[in-house]
This record gives structure tokens, sequence and C-alpha cells, in this order.
């Protein structure tokens, strides 16, 4: 099973692909929209700024093909901004649209916490999660970011910081985490495998 | 249940070996940044810091591909830096694999570099090194590797470089570092107090009991050593153990 990376340029790419290596999977990165539309299996890693986001997705013509393939049931897996853009909108960009396949709007997390949201913390699961199974709930998975999307009872797993957010969101074939898990250790090469399983 | 506070090995090489801090390293690994950054990634290191301190133009393909293989080795974060002078050198860092870059002196001399490097890749990424050192009664910026005084105050040029576009501080105190006598809570803590994202704090760390220190009274958030881990008397699960057992929240799965 080969993994189709939507690579719009971020910074994360390279290291999501040196994971998915170590699994011993195949990957593939693209910016085409042909190539997403006949994609087994989506990856959407994401670092930086939303806008940048949005904004190449809609520039290369990679939504519709990416909607359409999360509608037939493609299993997508968004990191970071992957998990920020499944929502509305975010604060982050107001006037953007995200790709609206999970309803709530992304916010800043407070003012009261040293921002960026930098390093390693524990995440607690709300159900059942085929992308969380075999993973110790006392894991700790590596988060760096400033918006979060809202922990809603959609949430598969919630993180506090400041605010609880959303750190896992599973929907169907959807699934998002607003941690790095190619950046995680043991605990993200676990939630990267469970995902190739869930798409083979 | 919070944020981990991490421990972070550095790496500082001349491009291609370890540099410094490797006397007492074991024969295999000695001066290897791959090898030493493999074994970092297996003892529970929280990120690694892989420096070129000579910062050469014509080293620069060669540091390059020394990322390239160190970051082969990582499931962890990863800042690379010196001698980032350019949006494009920045790039070229992270194409190689780092996840931040860490600037210094070209920052201090063209603080736009910032924020040219924060709009590209985000604040997460961009790593403001001060090398700080204590004048008086307040702490002055030093450059070139701590050698030559900026003439700035650290506590306003940590705050503007936040403001520029900074998300982390790597805070080093040159009056510590090398010394092995402990970090300078006083410094890091003024830091870590005055901007708004999380502060590294660097120079003087030796034992386990430095690390308590820097993390109570310091309010660090992650702190950063090289010789006492590379040569093997502090393992890095070994100290974790330790902050966990004083109620410090530590990483000790991984």
């Amino acid at each position: 099973m080969r993994v189709t990376i939507i690579d719009y340029g971020a910074g994360n790419v390279p290291s999501v692909e040196r994971a998915l290596q170590r699994l011993g999977a195949e990957s593939h990165r693209t910016d085409s929209p042909e190539s997403i539309s006949k994609a087994k299996a989506l990856l959407l890693p994401g670092v930086g700024h939303y806008s940048a986001l949005v904004r190449a997705l809609d520039e290369q013509e990679m939504r519709e093909p990416l909607l359409s393939a999360v509608q037939r049931g493609v299993p997508f897996l968004g990191i970071c901004l992957g998990l920020q853009v499944l929502f509305d909108s975010s604060a982050e960009s107001p006037q953007l649209r995200g790709l609206n396949l999970l309803p709530g709007k992304v916010c800043a997390l407070p003012p009261t916490v040293k921002l960026p949201h930098m390093g390693w913390n524990q995440i607690t699961p709300n159900r059942e999660s085929p992308l969380l199974a075999g993973i110790d709930a006392s894991a700790y998975f590596y988060f760096a970011h400033s918006f979060a999307a809202p922990d809603s009872n959609g949430a598969t797993a919630t993180c506090f910081y400041g605010a609880a957010f959303a750190a896992v969101v599973e929907q169907q074939n959807i699934f998002g985490v607003q941690f790095h898990p190619e950046k995680s250790g043991d605990a993200g090469s676990r939630l990267l495998q469970n995902f190739l399983r869930l798409a083979a | 249940m919070s944020l981990a506070h991490r421990i972070i090995p550095c790496l500082d090489t001349d491009g291609e070996r370890v540099v410094k801090g490797v006397n007492f390293v074991g024969l295999r690994e000695a001066g290897d940044p791959v090898a030493l950054a493999a074994r970092y990634n297996q003892e529970g290191a929280d990120e690694l810091v892989v420096l070129d301190i000579a910062a050469s133009r014509d080293r620069r393909p060669t540091f390059l591909e020394t990322i390239r293989h160190v970051a082969a080795e990582l499931s962890i974060p990863l800042t690379a830096g010196g001698g980032i002078r350019t949006l494009e050198d920045g790039r070229a860092v992270v194409r190689a694999g780092a996840d931040k870059i860490t600037v210094n002196t070209a920052a201090v001399e063209r603080p736009e570099l910032i924020t040219e490097l924060s709009c590209e890749f985000g604040a997460q990424a961009v790593v403001l090194a001060i090398d700080a050192k204590r004048n008086g009664g307040h702490w002055e910026v030093m450059v070139r590797g701590g050698h030559e005084s900026a003439s700035r105050e650290a506590i306003e040029w940590a705050r503007e470089g936040v403001s520029l576009g900074a998300g982390e501080i790597l805070l080093t105190s040159v009056d510590r570092d090398g010394t092995q006598t402990g970090f300078d809570t006083a410094l890091t803590a003024a830091i870590s107090r005055a901007v708004s994202v999380p502060v590294i704090a660097s120079g003087g760390a030796k034992t386990p009991e430095h690390f308590v220190e820097i993390f109570k009274e310091g309010d660090a958030d992650a702190a950063l050593a090289a010789s006492i881990f590379h040569d093997g008397i502090q393992s890095i699960r070994a100290l974790k153990e330790l902050l966990a057992a004083k109620s410090i929240e530590v990483r000790l799965s991984c």
C-alpha cells in the first residue's frame, strides 16, 4: 500500500517520509490533482501558517480532488495544520475557508500560557480509537502549534494546554492529529503504523 | 498532566564531527554526530540540537549532509544552526531535515532575519539563540561565539526577538558555559518571565540537581547540555528518572 503525501512545501514532509520508510511503507509526494484523485491513502502534513496550506490547496487545485477522495472513503490522515484544515475555518486567517469536513472553527490557544505550545504533552482518549490502539494512555506526543481545533464531542482524544483542544479526531475514514507523530518517538511510530493498517 | 520539561543534548560540530565535550566519549561514537544522535534518540532525549560552530561558508554543504544523516536517525525534533545569515540558509537547513532553525549573531546584526524565517516556516520553527553575560546589574548580549559584546540588554533583545517572530529562546549563560557549576537560574528566570515563548536554558550543567534548580527556580521549559551527556557520566534516562522522582514532569517513555 502506497501513501500519497500531499506536499505543499511544508517543512515536515521529509520527516513524515522517513517515519513511513522506517515502518516499511511506500510513499510518494505530490502536489498534483491527478495523483490525489488516484490515491489509495492520503496524508497531509503541515506546519507554519494556516494560510500557506489553504492557498496551496486552492492555487494548485488540490481542494476538489482531495474532498472527493475523502468522500469516496479514501483513508486520510492530517497532521498538525492537516488536522486544523479539516474544520470550517481558522482564526489564524478568518477570511479563508477550510475543508469543512468537520464542524467548528480553529481558535488561538489562550495567552495565559507560553505559546507556541511546544514540546511533549499527554492526551486523554474520549473513546476507543483505532488510531490510538496499543498506545499507552500515558504516552507523550510532540506538539508545536499556537492554534487548535475545538474540543467538541467529536474529539477522539483531548489535550489540555491553557484550554482543552482536540488532539485526535476521527470520523470514518478521516483522521487528524494535532501533534507530530513523525517526531513523537515510539508512540508516534505506533500511531502511524495504526493508520497504515487502517488504510491497508 | 502538563507539558513535560524537555532535556536536549547538543552537538557542537565543525560541520562534520562533534568537536566539543567529546573527551570521554566511547571510541565507537567519538565525535560522530550520527552515532550520538542515534544514541540520544534511543535514550529518551526530547529533542536534539546540532550546531556548526565553525560556520564557514565552504564547509556548509558538509554540514547540510551531517543534518541529513542525523535527521535520518531521529524520531524526535531536530534543531540546527550556526552561521544562518539568510532566508536561503534557513531553507537549506530545513530541507536537509531540521524542524527548527536557530539564529544568533546574524539576527542581532539584522533582526528582520527572524521575521523572514518566521513568515516562511512559522514561529515554532525559529529559535533565537541568545548568549548572555552579566554586566553589573543586567545581562548583556554577546555575539560571535560569546566573544564580543553586542551592547544590547538581553531581556530587551529577547522581547524584541519574540515580537519579530521567534517561537523559542535558546538562552546560554556565557558566565556559566563550560564551568559545570550549574545553570544561571537568575538569568533564565528573568528572561523566561519577560517573554511569552518557551525558554531553553543552556550553560553550566553538571549534576541532576542543576536540572532540578533550572526547572524549579529558573522557570526553564527545557534544559540543554553537551559534554555531560557525551562523556557518559550522566545518562538521559537516569536524569529523567531522578527529575520525575523530584516531581518534575518529564517524558519517561519513548
